[in-house]
C-alpha cells in the first residue's frame, strides 16, 4: 500500500496534482488537485462590459478565444443583441479552427507520449514504417527516406545526451506496446504535426489578428469588416482564399493523419477501451449556431443529459439544476451552505492547505482551488466524448453516422467509447468532423460577401447611453474540452457581478459534500499501476480527459449577490 | 578523459573545450499564475521552429506543457539543471509570482517564490516572457486579489530580459535566443529591460493604417465604411499612438496579420502596466498621440544598455547556434561577424521621430 503522488502532472495546461492510493499493484482511491488561484473575474468587476471578452480571454490560452467568445455572448444576451450572420460565422470560423488545432495538438503534444516510447523508435526499420504508414493512409510524407531522416534526428538528440523535451521520459516502460515502426512513424507524425498546428491557425491570424488571444472580438459581432473590393478590407477574396486553403490543411491532415494514427495506435491497447471509464454522466450545454445563438434547434453540437451512460434516455439540459460544492475545495461559503447555484455563488479563497513545502495534502480535509459543480447532485462529465453521447442520443446527424462507421470499422459495440480510448477517439472524431464542417462555414461567409451583404456588426447598442440600468445574461461556447458558461450582471454601464464555470471545473474537480469523487477521480479507481514510481497508466486516463486547470479554477463570482435564474437557451 | 588518454594538458583543455561546444545550451521555462499562453505561442515560433530551436539549437529540459516527464521525474530534470549547471542554463519564465498566501500557487509542492527564487538566482539570465511575467498581468490588477507581481519585481537583482506583449511574439524571443547564444550576451534593452530592436520603436509610426490618420481618415463607428476601407482605429480607442513593439514589422503567426490589420485596435500590451495604464480599450487616447509612457522609456534606454551588453556565463556557446541554423552538412564559416552597437538606437536621446 501506498501513496503515489504526480506534481505536476505535465502535458496540460495548468497546474494539476493528483496523489493516489495503491493497494496490490491497482489504484484504490485518488484525488485531484488544482494548485494555482488568480481570481480574474474578481478583477474584471465595474469594468466596461465591452472589455470583458479581453480580460477573460486571458483565463487560458490552451484553450484560447473560448472564453473571449463565451464572454461577448453573455453581453450580448443580457443587452438583447443579436449578431449580424457574418459575425456569427467569422466565430464559428474562429471556434472551429481553435477546436481542430487544440484536439491535434492535444493528441500529439499532450497525449501521445503515454502511448509512444520515443527511444523505441530507434529500432525502428524505416521501410516497414513506411508500408504501415502508406497502409494507413495517403499522407504524402510517409517515404522511407523520410522516416530514416526523422530517425537520424531521434539517434543525434539521443546520441547528444542531450534529450530536452524528451528528460526523464518513462522510456522503456513495460506498459509501452508499440512496435518501433508504429513508435518511429509517431514520433513522426509528432514533429508534422508541430508543423501543422502553426500553420493552421494562421486562420486566427487572419480573422483575428493573431493568435494566442485573437482581438476582433466585439459586442455585438467581429471587427473584421468585409468587402469584396477593398485591398484593405480585414475580409476580401484573397483572404478567404487563404483560409480556404488553410481549412483543406487541416481537413487533409485529421483524415490522413490524425484519425489514422488514433485508430491504428488503439488497436495495440485494446484494453484502454475497458478502463477509465469515469461517472458515467454526461452534459453538453449545446453550441455553433447554425442560425442563431437563440434558436438551439440550430446547434452544430445539440445540448442534452445522458446519465448511466443510457443513450436511450436523453434530456434537455437546464442550467438551473447546476450547484456547486466548496466542501472540499479551499473557499469557504458565508452562510455555511453545503452547495450553491452559480447565480448565489461567492468565493472567498481560503487556503487550509499545508504550507509548502509540503510532501502530501490534507485529502481528508480541502485539497483544491476547484469547486465542485453538480447537476441535480451527480457528478458529470463533460468534453467530446459527453458531445458524442449526446448528439447519439439525440440521432443528430452527421455526428451519429460518423460514430456508427468507426465502431462498425473497429467491430465494437458503442460501450467502447466509455473509456480512457474512447476519450480520445471521441476527440479525434470531434476534429475531424468540425475540420470538414469548417468548409460549409467559409462558402456561407463567402455567399454572403459576393452578394454583398457585407454586415460584420450590430452597433444598436454599442454605446452605453442605450443600455437599460440594470440587465444579466448568459454566454455558452462548446470549447475543445467541453461546455463552457459566463455569466454577467450589468449595472449603471459597468460589470457588477460575472462568473465563470469551465468544463475542466466539472472533470477535474473534488469531491463534494456528500463524498462523491470528481470525474477524473472515479476514472483513475481500479487502474493497475505496473511500476508506482513511474506511474505511467495514471497519466493516460487523465491525459484522456484534456486537463485545462487554468480555466477550471477561473469559477468564482464577482460580489456574492444572490442572482435570479436565467432561462435556459 | 584525456588523462586517461596520456594527453599533454593542453590538449586536455582542448578536448573539454570542444565538449563544451558541442553541448547545446541548456534552457528550462517556469510557468506560474499564467494560461500558458506564451508557452503557446513559442509553439507557433516559424524562424526558427518550435522543433528546431528545442531538439537543434538549445536543450529545453523543463517545460510543464510539453516535456514527456511529469512528477518526480519532472522535478528531478529541473534539480538537476540547477545543480550541474548552476550559472550556465538560461531560466524562462512564464506568469506572475503571488505574495498574498505561498499556496496560491504551487508546483511539486513548493511555492511559485521560492522555485523561481531557487532557479532564476542559479541561471546565467532570466527571461520573463509575456505580461504576467513582465509586469503581473491582469490578476495583478485591482483587487489583485493573490498579491500578484512580476518576477523583476520578486527578484530585482536578476540579470533579466522582458519580452512584454501578451503574449509575447515568438519571433522575437526566438531572436532573443538565437542572438544571446551567438553573441554570449545581451542586445541593447530599454528601461523596461526589453529589447530595442523589438520594443523601441511606436505602433503608430510604423502601421500600415498610418498614412489615413495623417490625412484625417478616421474609422467613425465599427464595420462603417471606413472599417471596410482599413482607415485610422485612433478613434475606435486604438493604443497604438502610445505603445511601441513591433508588431506592424513582424505581425503574427509567419507575418499573417496583426490586430490592426485584422480590423480591431491596438491594446497596447507590450507596455508596461498596460492593464492598468492603457485600457479601457474603447477609449479614445487622451493628448497628442505619439508621446506616451513608453517613449520616455525609449529616451532612457541608453544608459540602461551599457550595463547589461556584457558577455555573461555561457562558455563556447558562439557558433552553437549559428551551426544549427546552417543547412545540414555545410561546413561552418568563419567566426561571428563584428558588429557594432545595434541600430544606433540606443544612442538615441529624445523620443522617437514622427514620420
Amino acid at each position: 500500500m501506498a501513496r503515489i503522488v504526480v506534481d505536476p502532472l505535465t502535458r496540460i495546461e495548468g497546474h494539476l496534482r493528483i496523489e493516489a492510493q495503491v493497494d496490490g499493484g491497482a489504484i484504490s482511491d485518488a484525488w485531484s488537485s488544482g494548485t494555482m488561484f488568480r481570481g480574474l473575474e474578481l478583477v474584471v468587476r465595474n469594468r466596461d462590459p465591452r472589455e470583458a471578452w479581453y480580460w477573460l480571454q486571458r483565463i487560458c490560452s490552451v484553450c484560447t478565444m473560448v472564453h473571449a467568445l463565451a464572454s461577448v455572448r453573455a453581453v450580448e444576451d443580457a443587452l438583447e443583441i443579436e449578431v449580424p450572420d457574418n459575425a456569427r460565422l467569422v466565430r464559428n470560423l474562429i471556434a472551429g479552427a481553435q477546436l481542430v488545432q487544440d484536439h491535434v495538438v492535444h493528441f500529439y503534444h499532450l497525449q501521445a507520449l503515454d502511448w509512444v516510447d520515443v527511444a523505441n523508435a530507434l529500432k525502428a526499420d524505416p521501410v516497414k514504417t513506411a508500408q504501415i504508414a502508406g497502409s494507413l493512409s495517403e499522407w504524402p510524407k510517409s517515404g522511407a527516406s523520410y522516416f530514416r531522416a526523422v530517425q537520424g534526428r531521434v539517434r543525434t538528440l539521443v546520441e547528444s545526451g542531450q534529450l530536452s523535451l524528451f528528460t526523464n521520459g518513462y522510456w522503456g516502460h513495460p506498459a509501452y506496446r508499440l512496435p518501433p515502426e508504429v513508435n518511429l512513424l509517431a514520433v513522426s507524425h509528432y514533429l508534422d504535426a508541430l508543423e501543422f498546428q502553426r500553420d493552421y491557425i494562421r486562420i486566427h491570424a487572419v480573422l483575428g489578428g493573431k493568435n494566442p488571444h485573437p482581438q476582433t472580438f466585439l459586442v455585438g459581432g467581429m471587427a473584421t469588416a468585409m468587402d469584396p473590393d477593398s485591398p484593405q478590407a480585414p475580409i476580401n477574396p484573397e483572404r478567404l482564399t487563404l483560409i480556404r486553403t488553410l481549412i483543406a490543411m487541416g481537413q487533409q491532415f485529421v483524415h490522413q493523419v490524425y484519425v489514422p494514427d488514433v485508430l491504428a495506435v488503439a488497436g495495440f491497447y485494446p484494453d484502454w477501451f475497458t478502463r477509465g471509464e469515469g461517472v458515467g454522466n454526461f452534459l453538453t450545454y449545446g453550441g455553433y449556431p447554425e442560425k442563431s445563438m437563440r434558436d438551439p434547434s440550430s446547434f452544430f453540437f445539440p445540448g442534452g443529459v445522458v446519465r448511466k451512460r443510457d443513450l436511450s434516455a436523453l434530456q434537455p439540459f437546464s442550467p438551473e439544476k447546476v450547484t456547486e460544492y466548496v466542501a472540499r475545495s479551499w473557499y469557504e461559503y458565508g452562510d455555511h451552505k453545503p452547495a450553491k447555484h452559480p447565480f448565489e455563488g461567492e468565493t472567498k479563497p481560503t487556503y487550509t492547505g499545508p504550507a509548502p513545502p509540503y510532501d502530501y495534502l490534507h485529502v481528508d480535509q480541502k485539497y483544491s482551488w476547484l469547486k465542485a459543480p453538480r447537476y441535480e447532485d451527480g457528478v458529470m462529465e463533460l468534453g467530446p466524448l459527453a458531445r458524442f453521447a449526446i448528439a447519439y442520443a439525440a440521432g443528430k446527424q452527421p455526428a451519429k453516422g460518423l460514430i456508427d462507421s468507426v465502431l462498425a470499422q473497429i467491430k465494437q459495440p458503442a460501450t467502447v467509447l466509455f473509456s480512457t480510448l474512447g476519450r480520445i477517439a471521441a476527440r479525434a472524431l470531434e476534429a475531424q468532423l468540425v475540420a470538414d464542417k469548417m468548409t460549409g462555414w467559409l462558402d456561407e461567409l463567402e455567399d454572403n460577401m459576393g452578394r454583398r451583404a457585407l454586415a460584420m456588426h450590430n452597433g444598436a447598442r454599442w454605446e452605453p447611453d442605450s443600455w437599460p440600468s440594470s440587465c444579466r445574461g448568459f454566454g455558452q461556447h462548446e470549447a475543445p474540452r467541453g461546455s463552457l458558461g459566463h455569466w454577467v450582471e450589468i449595472e449603471n454601464g459597468a460589470i457588477r457581478n460575472y462568473q465563470v464555470i469551465a468544463p475542466s471545473t466539472w472533470n477535474a474537480g473534488p469531491r463534494d459534500a456528500m463524498g462523491q469523487h470528481g470525474p477524473y477521480e472515479a476514472a483513475l479507481i481500479g487502474h493497475p499501476v505496473a511500476d508506482p514510481d513511474r506511474p505511467l497508466e495514471l497519466l493516460r486516463t487523465i491525459h484522456s480527459f484534456d486537463p485545462c486547470l487554468a480555466c477550471a479554477v477561473q469559477l468564482v463570482d464577482a460580489r456574492g449577490r444572490r442572482w435570479q435564474s436565467v432561462e435556459a437557451k | 578523459m584525456a588523462a586517461t588518454l596520456g594527453l599533454p594538458l593542453s590538449a586536455a583543455a582542448q578536448v573539454a573545450a570542444t565538449l563544451e561546444k558541442k553541448r547545446r545550451p541548456v534552457v528550462v521555462w517556469l510557468e506560474f499564475q499564467d494560461c500558458a499562453g506564451n508557452t503557446e505561442s513559442m509553439l507557433r515560433s516559424s524562424h526558427p521552429s518550435i522543433a528546431e530551436l528545442v531538439l537543434s539549437i538549445v536543450s529545453l529540459e523543463y517545460q510543464e506543457t510539453i516535456m514527456a516527464a511529469a512528477g518526480k521525474q519532472a522535478e528531478s530534470a529541473l534539480d538537476r539543471v540547477v545543480r550541474e549547471d548552476s550559472g550556465k542554463y538560461l531560466a524562462i519564465v512564464e506568469g506572475s509570482i503571488p505574495t498574498g498566501e505561498p499556496g496560491y500557487c504551487t508546483i511539486g509542492g513548493r511555492s511559485a517564490m521560492d522555485i523561481a527564487k531557487r532557479v532564476c538566482g542559479s541561471a546565467a539570465a532570466t527571461i520573463a516572457v509575456g505580461s504576467c511575467a513582465f509586469d503581473g498581468g491582469p490578476q495583478r490588477s485591482a483587487p489583485n486579489p493573490t498579491g500578484a507581481i512580476s518576477v523583476g519585481e520578486a527578484m530585482p537583482n536578476l540579470t533579466l530580459v522582458n519580452m512584454g506583449g501578451c503574449p509575447h511574439n515568438p519571433a522575437n524571443t526566438a531572436a532573443l535566443l538565437v542572438y544571446y547564444l551567438t553573441y554570449g550576451r545581451l542586445p541593447a534593452l530599454d528601461a523596461h529591460r526589453r529589447p530595442l530592436f523589438a520594443y523601441g520603436h511606436i505602433i503608430h509610426d510604423q502601421c500600415e493604417r498610418r498614412a489615413n490618420y495623417d490625412a484625417g481618415r478616421f474609422v467613425e463607428r465599427w464595420d462603417d465604411d471606413g472599417a471596410r476601407r482599413g482607415y485610422c482605429l485612433y478613434k475606435m480607442g486604438c493604443k497604438g499612438p502610445q505603445a511601441t513593439f513591433n508588431c506592424p514589422v513582424v505581425r503574427w503567426n509567419d507575418g499573417t496579420s496583426w490586430p490592426v490589420e485584422s480590423g480591431h485596435g491596438c491594446a497596447a500590451c507590450a507596455s508596461h502596466r498596460f492593464w492598468d495604464t492603457a485600457l479601457p480599450l474603447y477609449q479614445r487616447l487622451p493628448g497628442v498621440p505619439g508621446f506616451g509612457v513608453d517613449v520616455t522609456a525609449g529616451k532612457i534606454g541608453g544608459w540602461m544598455t551599457a550595463g547589461v551588453a556584457t558577455a555573461l556565463g555561457l562558455h563556447g556557446i558562439a557558433s552553437a547556434a549559428r551551426s544549427q541554423m546552417r543547412p545540414r552538412g555545410e561546413a561552418p564559416r568563419g567566426g561571428p561577424t563584428e558588429i557594432g552597437r545595434p541600430g544606433g538606437l540606443v544612442e538615441r536621446e529624445g523620443p522617437p521621430e514622427k514620420s
